[in-house]
């Protein structure tokens, strides 16, 4: 009982003193969420609360300011970070111009840069997407891209300013997990800025593999909004990620094909060293 | 069949041309059923398996797992519009529609103040995308007035999409200029045969010309193009066939373009006519499910031509996209009483925010608006 109470203590412990800083703000959960695909707006706050998701992207293109209708802005806390994102955007110029429209229209700093040409695969463009985390950055955006996971264009986007990276896993809505498992590492690995796996994570599993893998934080919405119960399924998701997070920081044991002896053969010639 | 890119979609047509359809719907066995329902991606010939009075008997699993996919693609949302008919003059006589040339209804077309009028009308039910429409004569709307037309609405709408004759690449770029973003051209029928003979007079004959424009279109840069059927027209299996083939060609030709359908029911309008294939509510359903099946992104629209009740019924299982509030004669937002002549009978008079109160009952999200052109 104690010892169980003590495991616990020490986890929530680590998980305190690791925060994610992400253009100056502070994010104690490293679940991000989004605001597409749910049954309806007003499930977007208690999927909020339940998950604990302290960062929610939305469409510029779906916000109706014109409108007294049901305004997407209105079912976000305050103390939620918006993250607008530039979807429906084919070009850089695009890109830009919607950020820009994000931020006079009091949506803050952070920008996910989505720049997409492909509606069948959804594949970002990831040169477009360069040339757009530049513009930004330089205007004091918190850039935030959505790419496909390349080392190389990663490492650009760090010169050109960006905040983070966000390589996705699998195709957007696909629910198919870290496909790109292997790319995403080298940019856990050799990124400065933090890593946000995006897209393609179908289940809690999925997020906890990622964040075992060492990635900062992740974004889900699909999984989340289309689920019987996206209220659930955030909480799912937001355990799924702590639990992946302090496996990380726990330092886990490699994989191994073979077996490993727990009292090793050669122990012994340690054992009378002078 | 595995098809080479640079076919055009009337060699694929022909390449069905001496397909025995009945022999093969009639001998589709329960295994090949279910082996295309298993299947992540169903080939041409599995698609057609699911459009077989066999697979009648499996309407429950399609319907389920149509319904599964388009949850995952498209969340539980659905997307709004309404049509306005801007003008009813027309040079073809199509056998089947209310516009026919030889009908002796009155004809009008808007005027862009009217126009203005009718944009403010229908922003006041929340409606943020729109669908213009107009017969085909283009000596009554030219480009010009099209085009100033599309930009007046652009001023009060989020989306503004066309549904007009089949026009050529650099006009379509000028619509596109002018602020449309989406465009929707049925070509009717497919089988050729059946085309001619409905289609008796006018430049609409021209069924090579129809059948490429959403490819034109394509290349023009709309955002969306969505094709489609008529369906009663021509045999109801082998037209929805070809209306998935064909939403599945540009689809992997035109990767920047959103591919949609529909599978408008022949209503009665002017002129009484009688479909001769027409497709019951079970082949209606069945169809929309093989559609969803063969392909899972593919927005489908259902229109006011179905009834109330039975859209609702509709959402769950592969739609994607619901007019709604429509009015099918000239103008009629504005000034109700002024509508003209029907291009077909509504089934469905609800108001927008009855259809909206609908959706959401169904446990998905009205959507209002999802698209601004950044100009």
């Amino acid at each position: 009982m104690s010892w169980n109470f003590c495991v616990l203590w020490v986890g929530a412990d680590a998980m305190q003193n690791d925060p994610l800083i992400l253009g100056g703000t502070t994010f104690t959960s490293r679940l991000f969420t989004g605001t597409g695909k749910f049954a309806a707006n007003d499930l977007i706050a208690p999927m909020l609360a339940s998950s604990g998701s302290q960062m929610i992207t939305v469409a510029l293109r779906r916000i109706d300011i014109s409108s007294g209708a049901d305004n997407i802005l209105d079912h976000i806390p305050r103390t939620v970070t918006l993250l607008p994102n530039t979807s429906g955007a084919r070009t850089a110029d695009e890109a830009v111009r919607i950020a820009r429209i994000a931020r006079a229209a009091g949506c803050g700093d952070f920008i996910k840069i989505e720049v997409i040409t492909d509606t069948k695969y959804l594949m970002p463009d990831n040169w477009e997407t360069l040339k757009a985390a530049e513009t930004l950055a330089r205007e004091g955006f918190v850039v935030l891209p959505y790419v496909l996971p390349d080392l190389t264009l990663a490492q650009r986007l760090e010169a050109a300013g960006a905040a983070a990276v966000m390589p996705l896993g699998a195709p957007i809505g696909s629910n198919r997990g870290l496909e790109t498992a292997e790319l995403i590492a080298l940019l856990i690995e050799n990124c400065r800025v933090p890593v946000v796996v995006d897209a393609g994570l179908g289940r809690p599993s999925h997020a906890a593999a990622a964040m075992e893998m060492g990635a900062d934080a992740v974004l889900v919405n699909t999984a989340i909004a289309t689920a019987e119960d996206p209220v659930a399924m955030g909480r799912a998701f937001a355990l799924a990620v702590e639990a992946g997070r302090m496996a990380y920081l726990a330092r886990m044991a490699e994989e191994s094909r073979t077996a490993r002896a727990s009292s090793p053969l050669t122990g012994f010639l340690n054992a009378n060293d002078p | 069949m595995k098809v080479p890119k640079t076919m055009s979609f009337y060699d694929i047509i022909e390449r069905y041309r001496d397909f025995d359809f009945d022999g093969f719907l009639e001998q589709v066995t329960p295994a090949a059923v279910e082996r295309a329902l298993q299947k992540d991606k169903p080939g041409d010939l599995d698609f057609l398996a699911l459009l077989s009075p066999r697979a009648a008997g499996y309407l429950e699993p399609m319907a389920r797992k149509a319904s599964q996919l388009t949850v995952q693609y498209f969340g539980r949302t659905i997307q709004l519009f309404i049509p306005l008919y801007i003008a009813n003059y027309c040079g073809n006589q199509c056998v089947y529609c209310g516009f026919n040339r030889t009908h002796a209804i009155e004809r009008r077309k808007l005027t862009l103040d009217e126009i203005a009028d009718e944009a403010r009308a229908i922003a006041r039910s929340g409606m943020r995308h729109i669908l213009v429409l107009t017969g085909e004569a283009r000596e009554v709307t030219p480009m010009d007035y099209l085009e100033a037309a599309m930009r007046l609405l652009k001023e009060t709408f989020a989306s503004v999409a066309i549904e007009m004759f089949p026009m050529d690449e650099p006009e379509y770029r000028r619509m596109k200029h002018a602020g449309v973003d989406g465009l929707t051209l049925y070509q009717e029928v497919y089988d050729r045969e059946v085309y001619t003979r409905v289609h008796r007079a006018g430049p609409k004959s021209d069924y090579s010309y129809r059948l490429e424009a959403p490819e034109r279109g394509a290349r023009a840069g709309f955002r969306a193009v969505n094709i489609g059927a008529l369906i009663g027209l021509g045999e109801k299996r082998r037209e929805v066939f070809f209306t998935g083939l064909h939403a599945r060609y540009l689809d992997d030709r035109y990767l920047g373009t959103e591919i949609g359908l529909s599978l408008p029911r022949i209503n009665p309008a002017e002129g009484g006519y009688r479909p001769p294939h027409p497709a019951g509510d079970r082949d209606f359903v069945q169809f929309l499910s093989a559609l969803r099946l063969f392909l899972p992104r593919c927005g489908l629209t259902v229109s006011t031509r179905e009834r109330a009740a039975f859209r609702d019924r509709l959402i769950p299982l592969g739609v994607t996209r619901l007019s709604a509030g429509s009015c099918t004669g000239v103008g009629g937002y504005a000034f109700p009483a002024q509508a003209k002549a029907p291009q077909f009978e509504i089934a469905d008079h609800r108001g927008v925010e009855q259809v909206a109160r609908a959706v959401a009952a169904q446990g998905y999200q009205p959507v209002y608006k999802d698209w601004d052109l950044i100009a």
